[in-house]
């Protein structure tokens, strides 16, 4: 009881009674939901491994995105950072037919993370050193990130042959999980271990709550921007890199569309606000998977992809609703009234 | 000569003459290099062509000029569902065509309402709460109709192609509603209690309260005069397009977003001049223009060339924002020097 | 006869109850106000004074009791409201809007509409400037921008929209805290101006000089309960303060001094020829091991600006710093504070506290930040730190999760010191760690710094605006004026009276 109590006050409270709900909701309607098969390659399938395998990228994303927002900021730019990764990796194995690739394979991967870095390094010097507001100097390379992506394809969707990329989308032969869904693992477990272990996130939080007393408490405000921002690109460029190899292509109008607009609600939905501050990994992590099962749900129910977003808006308008302080504050209101009227009904008794 | 300089800086038109002097600058560059780019038509059609977006971006001002973060993401979505609306109405309805216009303001004003209403009451941030309605209404375009719908109603169609000569020049319908928008919302912003509210909400709400001011209330007006506009827009876009669409007005908050910072609003609130988002409609109206006289670049160099533009004027207002702290600090030295004279 | 008394009031509060969620934050209350009165509403950190007030003016409701003006019960929902009868109230922080025209922010709400229904900008300048300059003697462009003036301006423009309202009352809550002298002496001549206009005016401040400069009567609060009501002359500075803190203390406690520290003769800090342009000129200094060094001087002389080039977040021009006798080079506080140099700013809420932050993590943040992101230091010596010095400072916590906005002040410049001390200084800096603090805590702090100087052999940097806490506390006493260090006290030399003549610039020594 007493457990309950502590975790219906929790942040991860609001993600988990939604995931929750949508669960039930699967396990009612949709049949053999939970059903796990190992194929004949060997390899996992079934609906669950399915939503963790979609939700990967979305999760690498919300990653980045959670210290971005924890210090106050945005990074509207990752979905089409995410473009630009895949690009600049395609760009580099190169569209043979034959499937040789033009240049190593680690070195296209390489070249894709580092041009998310390199986003992020733009998005990092905008922000933290010419102290330009987040929103807006992302917006630059939310503007521009397509146009540049498509210029390094030369404005073609590059189809790439070569086989070993598709296993970052897909699975390196022989191992039983998806590869998207391993690299999340990675990032994810680094990410925690940033947290626990280095007092990273003490200064990310601190830097979103009073970044003038961070700086008179000796913190390096712009180098804990600064280094948020690239961490930030370079979740971007990981996930542009698996999901290039969905489509193993680099298609710079449609590759990481409207991800940004994910990712930061996945963040908020795990419980991180908007304003800066306190930030929950564990909640984005949820929040991304709570995300992908709805979409997956909704597909499985047989809503169409353009209607969905219908469907997640009113998810989200309830949730940050739900979240607002205002919510919270009627509720109390509520509960005291109930509480009150049961008093006097006792004392009339 | 500095002195002079110093105050064009810090007076509150520095941003418009900058983008007016840009724009000269871009529309003189189109005219030497092309030949009949220089010519009042290709203005005009500066107008035309980008009647939607003018009048979104007027709306969109409107939001991020009252601060709490303020923006409206959802413009394009609505765009695209008053598109489709209309689209549907005139299709499967017998309605007069003036009535569907009037039905699909109200959806923009609905739109805007509950934006406004999320934001204000629950005091949820503008980013979040718009994008959530971006989603709702494209998401509701693709429930009216999942392929593109045409409209063939032959009144709606003389509108659409109605226009007015100037001279040998013409302007559209379109144009005509985005000029009048320009116009009554620089009335509008300077000369109403409501217009100088929205500046002052903007610049600091909880003085704007303790002033007696209906913060709330103003904020509120804000985000359902965007919605309206919205919906005017995705008139006028309909009148270009002839269709309902759920690809329609895609991106188009960004653009502008785009345009607004470049006409000089700045995005923490509190600042913005109309005429100087018009200005940036058109800059990025004149780069697309430049762009198709010449031929053989893609469309896509609009982004790139429409991103470099956004990041000069965003490190410029930073620069100019640092130039007033500086000029501020001297005064304030200047000031507090002269009763130590007098000691 | 209270018949008789209830007509010379103008406005009577009677038995004032509000709660706030769980709290009750006001028990009892009354006041009473006369015509054309300054009255000051005491109390210390907490008392109620500010919820009173805002009672009164709208921005609250009250749970219970009665308010009546002028005649009539009146019950504001509104500032607006409240402000339509002939309320009006300066904030503490200016609350106008920096990004409109003086004129507008004098009219906001009421801007003169021409004929066909549009402001009337013309009109509204021409009364704007006409109003500053009959009422408050002022004239200055009421078209600019407000944020292009100073902030005394901006209050005293705050006060012109105040009463330009058919105001009858006037509340000023802490107007002065961010003005110099000279501009506060400004402000009360145009009090006194406004008062035998007919103004009536509720003056709060922590400044217990001003209330016995400007004020006529003071009514007292303590925890949200009404103490009483006096007239000034008729109530002892000391009967004030043992009314406000509930307790009877004696004349010695506040003013006696504490048994000073003793410096050592070794130097700790020497700078030479520090100059900030604008900022510090030609600063020579030395601050000696286990001494607690004053600076003294009008706010905006220069005071906490020395502290910050001491700190590293003001980069000098020219001179040299050298600590331990070896010169250094400053880039950021960073360098300063692996130099054991540590600064509690003054700005409390801005620059001190990270609100959302328990206070475990207020503590060990400075720590941490100089031992680097990649030392972290583990959860069990973070909370045996914090324990420590929760214990060691008395700071009031319920637990050392709390979080600091939920503290009050006095428990979170504690906290803040608390932050500088577990990095272990050799060099602590105090910028104004007394205001907005009450009477206890005040003494708590002063004697600290005292003791860290005796028993740690820590050096201490005490600025204080209140020159009584400098007497009391430092060995040595450094004047500021104009950004430059114009002499120093020794020993016997400190008093209020050598300080304030030091200031002034008339004071030459002991002969």
């Amino acid at each position: 009881m007493d457990m309950l109590k502590k975790l219906s006050h929790s942040s991860l409270a609001l993600p988990l009674a939604a995931l929750a709900l949508l669960l039930l909701f699967n396990a009612l309607f949709v049949d053999d939901f939970f059903k796990i098969e190992v194929m004949e390659n060997g390899n996992l399938y079934g609906r669950p491994i399915d939503i963790l395998y979609r939700a990967s990228s979305l999760i690498i994303l919300a990653l980045g995105m959670t210290f971005v927002i924890a210090t106050g900021g945005v990074d509207i730019s990752v979905g089409a950072v995410c473009a630009i990764s895949a690009a600049s990796c395609c760009v580099m194995l190169g569209g043979d037919i034959s499937g040789i690739p033009e240049h190593p394979f680690v070195l296209a991967i390489l070249c894709g993370i580092g041009a998310g870095v390199l986003a992020g390094i733009w998005n990092g010097t905008l922000v933290a050193k010419f102290k330009i507001q987040a929103m807006v100097a992302t917006l630059i390379l939310l503007t521009a990130g397509r146009g540049i992506a498509q210029l390094l394809t030369d404005g073609q969707i590059i189809t790439v042959y070569y086989k070993p990329f598709s296993y970052i989308g897909g699975n390196i032969p022989g191992i039983p999980l998806p590869t998207a869904l391993l690299i999340a693992l990675c990032m994810v477990s680094l990410v925690i271990w940033l947290d626990r272990k280095t007092s990273l996130g003490l200064m990310i939080q601190s830097v979103g709550i009073n970044q003038t007393a961070s700086k008179y408490a000796g913190i390096n405000v712009t180098l804990v921007l600064f280094c948020v921002y690239i961490f930030s690109g370079f979740c971007a460029g990981t996930a542009g890199l698996i999901e290039g190899s969905f489509i193993r292509a680099a298609d710079a109008n449609n590759c990481g569309l409207n991800m940004e607009m994910d990712a930061i609600l996945a963040v908020t939905l795990g419980g991180t606000l908007m304003i800066g501050g306190k930030y929950y990994i564990g909640g984005t992590i949820i929040g991304a998977i709570t995300i992908q099962t709805l979409t997956t749900t909704m597909y499985a129910v047989g809503v169409s992809s353009d209607r969905l977003p219908a469907v997640k808006a009113v998810v989200i308008l309830l949730i940050i609703v739900i979240q607002s302080e205002k919510f919270k504050q009627m509720y109390r209101n509520y509960r005291l009234k109930q509480g009150s009227s049961a008093a006097k009904e006792a004392e009339h008794a | 000569m500095r002195n002079f300089i110093s105050n064009l800086v810090a007076s509150r038109f520095f941003q418009f003459y900058v983008t007016l002097v840009l724009f000269v600058i871009l529309f003189g560059l189109g005219s030497v290099m092309f030949e009949g780019f220089f010519s009042p038509q290709v203005f005009l059609n500066l107008f035309i062509d980008n009647a939607p977006l003018i009048i979104v971006t007027v709306g969109i001002t409107f939001t991020i000029l009252s601060g709490f973060g303020g923006i409206d993401l959802s413009v394009g979505a609505v765009v695209a569902l008053t598109c489709m609306s209309l689209a549907y109405l005139m299709r499967d309805t017998s309605l007069h065509p003036v009535v569907c216009m009037l039905l699909v303001l109200l959806i923009g004003l609905a739109v805007g309402t509950l934006n406004g209403f999320l934001i204000t009451f629950f005091r949820l941030q503008p980013f979040i709460v718009t994008l959530g309605t971006m989603f709702l209404c494209r998401g509701l375009t693709a429930m009216i109709s999942r392929d593109s719908v045409p409209i063939d109603n032959a009144f709606y169609g003389d509108l659409a192609f109605w226009s007015l000569p100037i001279g040998d020049c013409f302007l559209s319908l379109g144009a005509l509603v985005a000029i009048t928008v320009v116009i009554v919302a620089s009335i509008v912003l300077k000369y109403t209690a409501f217009g100088r509210g929205v500046y002052a909400v903007g610049g600091n709400e909880q003085s704007a309260r303790l002033m007696g001011l209906k913060a709330d209330g103003i904020r509120w007006g804000a985000y359902i005069i965007s919605g309206f506009c919205s919906a005017l827009g995705g008139i006028t876009y309909s009148w270009i397009m002839l269709s309902g669409y759920t690809q329609h007005g895609l991106g188009m908050e960004m653009d502008a977003i785009a345009s607004s910072v470049i006409g000089g609003t700045q995005l923490l609130g509190g600042v913005a001049f109309i005429p100087g988002t018009l200005l940036g409609v058109m800059i990025q109206g004149t780069i697309l223009t430049i762009i198709s006289f010449q031929g053989t670049l893609s469309a896509w160099w609009t982004k790139i060339v429409v991103g470099i533009l956004l990041c000069m004027f965003i490190v410029l207002q930073a620069m100019v924002n640092e130039h007033k702290n500086k000029l501020m600090n001297l005064k304030a030295e200047s000031t507090k020097s002269k009763p130590k004279a007098k000691a | 006869m209270e018949q008789a008394a209830k007509d010379t009031y103008l406005l009577t509060m009677r038995h004032i109850d509000m709660f706030f969620p769980g709290v009750k934050a006001l028990k009892d209350v009354s006041f009473n106000l006369k015509k054309g009165e300054i009255h000051s509403l005491m109390g210390e950190n907490g008392a109620g004074k500010s919820t009173l007030v805002k009672v009164l003016t709208g921005v609250y409701q009250k749970t219970r009791g009665e308010i009546e003006f002028d005649g009539q019960v009146i019950a504001p929902k509104t500032p607006l409201e409240s402000q339509k009868l002939g309320i009006s109230t300066v904030y503490q922080e200016v609350n106008l809007c920096q990004n409109l025209s003086v004129a507008e922010n004098i009219y906001i709400g009421r801007e003169p509409k021409t004929a066909w229904g549009g402001i009337d900008w013309a009109t509204m300048s021409e009364r704007a400037a006409k109003l500053l300059n009959e009422k408050l003697g002022l004239s200055l462009d009421v078209n600019k921008t407000l944020g292009f003036y100073p902030v005394a301006m901006q209050q005293m423009i705050a006060i012109a929209r105040a009463i330009d309202t058919q105001c009858k009352v006037l509340i000023l809550d802490e107007p002065t805290s961010s003005l110099s002298d000279h501009e506060t002496a400004r402000l009360f001549e145009i009090m006194r101006s406004l008062k035998e206009q007919g103004i009536s005016i509720i003056f709060i401040s922590h400044f217990l000089e001003q209330i016995y400069t400007i004020c006529d009567r003071i009514t007292i609060l303590r925890d949200g309960t009404y103490v009483g009501e006096y007239e000034v002359k008729n109530l002892k500075r000391i009967d004030l303060i043992s009314k406000m803190m509930g307790k009877e203390i004696s004349e010695g406690e506040i003013e006696s001094n504490l048994d000073k520290a003793t410096a050592s003769s070794d130097v700790l800090v020497e700078t030479s020829k520090v100059t900030v342009p604008g900022k510090v000129k030609d600063l020579s200094m030395q601050i000696n091991k286990g001494e607690v060094i004053g600076l003294a001087g009008l706010l905006g002389s220069g005071r906490t600006e020395i502290a910050e080039t001491l700190f590293g977040v003001l980069q000098k021009s020219e001179g040299s710093i050298k600590i331990d006798g070896t010169e250094i080079s400053i880039k950021n506080p960073m360098s300063m504070m692996l130099n054991k140099i540590a600064f509690c700013p003054e700005d409390r809420k801005l620059a001190g506290i990270i609100g959302d932050l328990s206070v475990r993590e207020n503590i060990i943040l400075a720590m941490q930040a100089k031992d680097g992101m990649f030392r972290h230091m583990p959860r069990a010596k973070q909370n045996e730190l914090a324990d420590y010095y929760i214990k060691l400072l008395r700071i009031k916590v319920s637990d050392r999760e709390q979080k600091i906005s939920t503290l009050s002040g006095g428990n979170q410049q504690k906290v803040i010191i608390a932050r500088w001390l577990a990095t272990e200084p050799n060099l602590l800096i105090l910028d104004e760690p007394t205001r907005g603090i009450d009477v206890g805590t005040k003494s708590e702090i002063e004697q600290l710094a005292v003791s860290l100087a005796k028993e740690k052999n820590m050096s201490v940097v005490f600025i204080s605006g209140e020159l009584g806490e400098e007497v009391r506390t430092c060995s040595r006493v450094m004047v500021i004026r104009d950004h430059e260090k114009v002499t120093e006290l020794n020993g016997d030399e400190i008093s209020t009276a050598h300080i304030m003549q030091a200031i002034a610039g008339d004071y030459h020594g002991h002969a």
